[in-house]
């Protein structure tokens, strides 16, 4: 592919750049606006379209059905709970899914035999489960530990791999980005949030600081002797690095996320929601959006964290006189 | 560098990658050869079908549970589903605070009972023994002879406990199989029938005299002798609160005197009653008046160590509430697989084009890698199923897809490296060597955050999330071994072939097409300022001198060390840059 061989090529020479820090008020003001979205929306729609796992219900799934109404489902409910309010979601083609709120084994049994009846299916084709809501909190609570766990042990990590603490907390800042814009896309969606987005959404996070690593590796090379050089300030050169990798964060969005949305299409499509849908979507999101926060967030913030530095700024006034005088010279050529 | 040295270590990398799949798969062919494993990997009950409870247990008093107790619990959980006769049951901790029971097909209400129930620990007075078996019809004692109460009784032992309904009953009783299903719960101040699983005998006990929570320790050793030398007999030891010892002297008391009477009056016993089964049931030799007891018997280490845990879980009543009970029928759980491996197919094809589309040739080794990913991954899964029991659930298999993208990535920044050092102007050769020493550190600073969000979430995570942890782990660390030791090899041996090392064009290494002609263009011309097309990169004020500046990157080594002494008062430019030849020398 010429093109973006040649895309590729510019990038790495400089010719063709993106101002990833230079533009940086921009970038953030955009940030900024997405994460008071992103915390507005829950607030305006009253919180996440939380699963039957973290309200807990009952829920039937009835397969192999020929005749997926809604009705059935419902009528099936009230002749056994009179009063209750059945959501009845056509999952996939013959699949039929019931939710209620909680009910006894008795309850369950009985509504379990009317649905069979009703869709005309074999018991084995209705299945029922019943979540209790404690079980969500279970899952909330140890995803918020592993969460900080995880924060905490990179931040270490990643402050000794590149001896510097300033990539850490640009690397988190991007990750935190990533977190609530996520969440915030999951709750203008209105899709439910199952423990399975949440196991998605803790793949993120790993995902978010592995991509934040490859490219801030190459920050770290780029500015390794910066100090000595007077070519470029200290913003510019993390810039170049930015784009000399820019084809690499494309190509390993691509190629992460078409598998990922490979299952998310046939997840939605074929099965309807699920574990493999919940998953995927979660993944989907964040991995689009880790990419651009990397891109637009964690490094011009490295950039801003840094080049305050006495030593960058006696630099980056180096690099001014250096192109000064260069300027003159070609003026005089 | 020698030419050969590289060559001959990736060769040996690779023989070392052979070597490895081949003796895995030699290892999961002689389990299955054995019949102990199975090349298909272990599926979890998600994909095969059946039920998870997510039990909380709790202690009276509202105490939380350690961990001891957990696996306590555990034991006791697993005692009552494996004695209720479901096979292939995994119970599991989870989270250090839950019990998971894993079961195939449905439970009936009676088993979700008998889990729930708390261990129900008391000891009870026996009153009469019987062997196992039920009393045929025609042998069961007329109505008319039906034991009948004379008086109200006096103490625990009194047969007059025993009716005409409850002799009926101790007859019609079954602790042979076909068992009688028997209540889980009783009636503490009431006589029970009761059967011992391990004798298959049967017993009408006494209401219960010391509830389980007198107990305050128990542990198993082997017994003092008379003089206080340890016999060669196995004892386990109980010893009851003050209020256990007190009722425990007056009973032992009263059963010593029938059994000085009559060693061999089952009225001499005592049971020890657990979820209404006699698990032991000691004749009484001694009066116990401290509360200190020391039970001897036919016990091996094995069985002494058994009914010391067992008298303990009495010690500390759990109780358990179904969190969770999730029926997973295995026509979904298969539909969702075959759907999910489809997505897995179709995604790692998608992944296939693209990479050939951006690689060309070099495209082929990413496929490869990642085709020899998956023989690892499918292999470690394999023989862990076989070994530790790590069966595969959707959420795995979704792992598993999902770090087709992670495992790329290693190839795509490798290969953008070694692009990269082309773009320098290096030969091939160079470029991969080069490029491989960055890319490598790379790879691991970034696999490492891989893997420690993999253990962070597999220790720290519940449920489905600890099978994905685990399943991402797993694949982050084949993924090294496969960049390692077989992607890089490969390279390495590729730049040496004609395809690769001239660069052709599809060879997606072509240097003409990474922008390295400026190279051959000579030095004159690309030391003119004007040559190179205007800049974008617009935040260099002076867009001549940057374009300087990006020529000068495009030098060769010749060019650039000429350029240097050229520019020698401007204290070089070129010097201690990332991309400068300076650092061919620190790799």
């Amino acid at each position: 592919m010429t093109n973006f061989s040649t895309f590729g090529n510019e990038l790495y020479t400089g010719k063709r750049s993106y101002e990833f820090v230079g533009k940086r008020k921009l970038w953030f003001a955009i940030a900024a606006a997405c994460i008071v979205l992103s915390i507005l929306f829950p607030i305006l729609r009253g919180g996440f379209n939380l699963g039957i796992d973290f309200r807990g219900g009952s829920q039937f799934t009835i397969s192999n059905t020929k005749n997926t109404s809604q009705g059935i489902g419902e009528h099936a409910v009230t002749s056994v709970v009179p009063g209750t309010v059945a959501q009845v979601t056509n999952l996939a083609a013959g699949t039929v899914q019931v939710q209620t709120e909680k009910l006894t084994a008795d309850q369950t049994a009985k509504i379990s035999d009317a649905l069979k009846t009703g869709y005309g299916v074999t018991s084995n084709d209705v299945t029922s489960t019943f979540v209790g809501p404690t079980w969500g909190q279970d899952v909330s609570r140890q995803a918020i530990i592993g969460f900080i766990v995880f924060v905490l042990l990179a931040t270490v990590l990643m402050a000794l791999y590149f001896r510097t603490w300033r990539m850490s907390i640009a690397a988190i800042v991007g990750l935190l980005v990533v977190m609530v814009v996520t969440a915030g896309i999951y709750s203008a969606t209105d899709v439910e949030v199952t423990p399975s987005s949440v196991i998605g959404f803790l793949t993120i996070l790993s995902y978010a600081l592995y991509d934040t690593v490859v490219v801030f590796d190459k920050i770290r090379e780029n500015t390794t002797n910066i100090t000595t050089s007077n070519r470029r300030t200290f913003g510019e050169e993390v810039n170049l690095a930015v784009n000399q990798t820019l084809v690499r964060s494309i190509n390993t969005m691509m190629v992460a996320v078409l598998p990922v949305g490979s299952i998310l299409f046939i997840g939605s499509l074929l099965l309807g929601a699920g574990t493999l849908r919940d998953l995927s979507l979660s993944l989907f999101i964040g991995i689009i959006v880790s990419t651009l926060s990397t891109l637009f967030i964690a490094a011009p913030v490295y950039a801003l964290l840094r080049e305050h530095e006495p030593e960058l700024v006696k630099q980056a006034r180096k690099v001014k006189a250096r192109r000064a005088s260069e300027a003159s010279a070609a003026a005089t050529v | 560098m020698a030419r050969t040295g590289p060559t001959t270590n990736a060769r040996r990398a690779l023989l070392w990658l052979a070597a490895i799949i081949i003796v895995a798969a030699v290892v999961l062919g002689g389990g299955v050869a054995a019949g102990a494993a199975s090349w298909a990997p272990k599926l979890a009950l998600d994909l095969e079908g059946g039920t998870q409870m997510i039990l909380t247990p709790k202690v009276a008093g509202g105490a939380s549970v350690n961990e001891q107790q957990l696996n306590q619990a555990v034991e006791i959980i697993r005692q009552r589903v494996d004695g209720s006769g479901v096979s292939e049951a995994q119970i599991t901790t989870e989270g250090g605070r839950n019990v998971v029971v894993s079961m195939p097909g449905k439970p009936t209400d009676q088993q979700r009972q008998l889990i729930q129930a708390s261990a129900d620990l008391s000891f009870r007075a026996v009153i009469q023994v019987a062997a196992g078996a039920a009393v045929p019809k025609a042998a069961q004692t007329p109505p008319d002879k039906l034991p009948k109460p004379t008086a109200k009784p006096v103490n625990g032992s009194d047969p007059n406990w025993i009716d005409a309904a409850l002799y009926q009953q101790f007859e019609n009783t079954s602790c042979v199989p076909p068992l009688t299903d028997r209540p889980t719960t009783s009636d503490p101040a009431k006589p029970l029938v009761s059967c011992e699983p391990g004798s298959t005998l049967k017993y009408i006990l006494g209401p219960v005299e010391i509830p389980g929570t007198d107990v305050k320790d128990a542990t198993y050793g082997l017994a003092q002798g008379a003089q206080g030398v340890t016999t060669n007999q196995w004892s386990v030891n109980l010893s009851l609160n003050a209020a256990g010892a007190k009722t425990f002297q007056a009973v032992t008391q009263r059963l010593y005197q029938k059994y000085l009477a009559n060693p061999n009056d089952p009225q001499a016993q005592f049971a020890i009653v657990l979820d209404n089964n006699v698990i032991s049931a000691p004749r009484s030799q001694a009066v116990i008046s401290d509360g200190n007891s020391s039970i001897t018997g036919n016990f091996t280490e094995q069985s002494a160590q058994q009914l010391s845990q067992q008298l303990k879980y009495g010690a500390l009543p759990i109780s358990f509430s179904i969190q969770s009970e999730e029926q997973v029928s295995a026509t979904l759980g298969s539909q969702q697989l075959q759907m999910g491996l489809l997505a897995g197919l179709i995604g790692l094809l998608l992944v296939v084009v693209y990479s050939l589309f951006q690689y060309r040739a070099l495209g082929f080794v990413t496929v490869l890698s990642l085709v020899i990913a998956g023989a690892l991954t499918y292999l470690a899964i394999a023989i862990l199923g076989w070994t530790e029991n790590y069966r595969l659930s959707l959420a795995g298999v979704a792992g598993i897809i999902v770090s087709i993208g992670q495992t790329a990535d290693s190839f795509i920044v490798y290969f953008e490296r070694v692009r990269d050092e082309l773009r320098d102007g290096r030969g091939l050769i160079a470029a991969v060597e080069n490029g491989w020493g960055r890319a490598k550190r790379t790879i691991l600073a970034s696999k490492a955050v891989n893997l420690l969000a993999a253990v962070v979430l597999y220790f720290v995570a519940v449920g489905n999330v600890k099978g994905f942890a685990f399943t991402l782990g797993l694949t982050a660390v084949a993924d090294l071994i496969v960049v390692f030791m077989f992607t890089h090899p490969m390279l390495q041996l590729l730049a040496r072939t004609r395809f690769f090392g001239e660069g052709h064009k599809f060879s997606g290494l072509d240097p003409k097409r990474l922008g390295a002609v400026p190279l051959y263009r000579g030095a004159g011309r690309l030391r003119t300022p004007g040559d190179v097309p205007s800049v974008a990169n617009g935040q260099l004020k002076a867009k001549n001198t940057a374009a300087a500046g990006e020529a000068e990157r495009r030098m060769t080594i010749a060019e650039r060390k000429l350029a240097a002494k050229q520019h020698e008062m401007s204290g070089g430019p070129g010097a201690g840059k990332p991309n400068d030849n300076s650092k061919e020398n620190d790799r």
